[in-house]
């Protein structure tokens, strides 16, 4: 295949990928490395490098607006992200010595699980009993519902921050934002309000990223050519799915992409077992 | 607080025009490679590394200014890693402005971390 036609057709691949990882709260990174390898038989080291510099624009991007609308708990953010970093760094050493099936593996049980997390009830949690840690540390915080702020607690601070430095660990080791994981850390255990905890996970995860990024980039799982149709495409699926998340909510259609992705997960544990990766 | 916020819309804004401009030197790059390489055959079914053009800092600024395609889409995806980064050193500076300590701590500790991660020879 030549350069040109390859690279329209990961720049299509990438934009669905986009669109979808939006429409569900998956991401695109989850949906982007089975395309690209199980489809395109792309090297798994290209395409979780590939995945990964596209999760950083998705999250910048979309970090963008929500700060603006101030839902973003910033000082939450930064704290976690001393774990969501240090994860990504072990995360990416760890890469190098893994032997691709197991990334593999590794990685259809973390799709599957997101697939899983993707169809949860949202729960907007505000009454929590005040943490001597969070106080310290300033993270309780406000939020605006229909125009006025809500004060809400964060509890199990140490809790969330070891998830935290595990969902770091499987954004460097995967390529991936681990948005699945950053709501197990808010939402399950410091019991943060949906609206909040999507937004924050969302803006922790470009830094987290970047920690493993520039890893990736020395190591030469960046590769340009690639990377170029993988971000421009992930970027204008998120954004077009942006748009379209207001209008509708279908459950059947979340259903639905849970559905393909749990197959796709399936494909990669298999080829993961089976060495044809 | 009114500062909080103030310092809430300039993220955001730096946020945005990072984006927008590391996107936009991809995109002339990736003009340039495809206009160049389009028709040569592409194969990533094998995992080879890269050269040091595209995975060099010196070699991806060297490449830029002699205007070789892939050294110029590195350098947007350098920049596009950088605006994250930016982003905590400017809330960093913004904490020093609220005298919050803590956290002008706690944004330097994040930083620390990724210039490790940076400099700490990790890729070879």
């Amino acid at each position: 295949m030549t350069v040109l036609i390859l690279t329209l057709i990961i720049l299509a691949g990438s934009y669905a990928a986009g669109l979808v990882g939006s429409l569900t709260g998956l991401g695109g990174g989850v949906i982007i490395i089975p395309l690209l390898t199980i489809l395109l038989h792309v090297d798994i080291h290209y395409a979780i490098g590939a995945s990964l510099v596209s999760v950083i624009a998705t999250s910048s991007g979309s970090a963008a607006a929500y700060v603006k609308e101030g839902i973003t708990n910033m000082r939450l953010g930064m704290f976690l992200e001393i774990a969501t970093t240090s994860g990504a760094i072990t995360g990416a050493i760890v890469a190098k010595y893994l032997p691709v099936q197991y990334i593999a593996i590794l990685f259809g049980v973390v799709l599957i699980f997101s697939a899983g997390m993707s169809l949860r009830k949202k729960v907007e949690y505000t009454g929590q009993k005040k943490s001597l840690l969070a106080e310290k540390l300033k993270l309780n915080g406000t939020y605006p519902v229909n125009d006025k702020p809500v004060t809400y607690n964060v509890s199990n601070v140490g809790g969330g921050f070891l998830m935290m430095m595990f969902a770091g660990a499987m954004s460097g080791l995967l390529g991936i934002g681990s948005g699945a994981l950053k709501v197990v850390a808010m939402d399950g255990m410091m019991r943060v309000p949906f609206k909040v905890s999507t937004t924050t996970s969302n803006f922790m995860i470009g830094v987290t990223a970047a920690a493993s990024a520039v890893v990736y980039l020395q190591r030469g799982y960046i590769d340009p050519g690639l990377a170029m149709p993988v971000v421009i495409g992930v970027l204008l699926g998120a954004f077009t799915g942006s748009k379209i998340l207001v209008h509708s909510q279908s459950k059947k259609l979340r259903y639905f992409f849970a559905v393909i992705v749990t197959f796709l997960a399936i494909q990669m544990i298999y080829k993961g077992i089976s060495g044809t990766l | 607080m009114k500062q909080d916020r103030d310092i809430q819309l300039f993220i955001g804004s730096l946020l945005r025009w990072g984006v927008l401009l590391s996107m936009a030197v991809v995109i002339f790059g990736g003009t340039i490679y495809l206009y160049r390489h389009g028709n040569s055959i592409a194969d990533y079914s094998i995992f080879k590394g890269q050269p040091a053009l595209t995975s060099n800092f010196t070699s991806i600024i060297n490449g830029v200014f002699t205007f070789r395609g892939r050294a110029i889409i590195q350098l947007g995806i350098l920049l596009l890693i950088a605006t994250p980064i930016a982003r905590v050193a400017c809330s960093a500076m913004g904490f020093i402005a609220e005298k919050d300590y803590l956290y002008v701590g706690i944004a330097l500790t994040v930083l620390v971390i990724i210039t490790i991660s940076m400099l700490g020879g990790f890729g070879g």
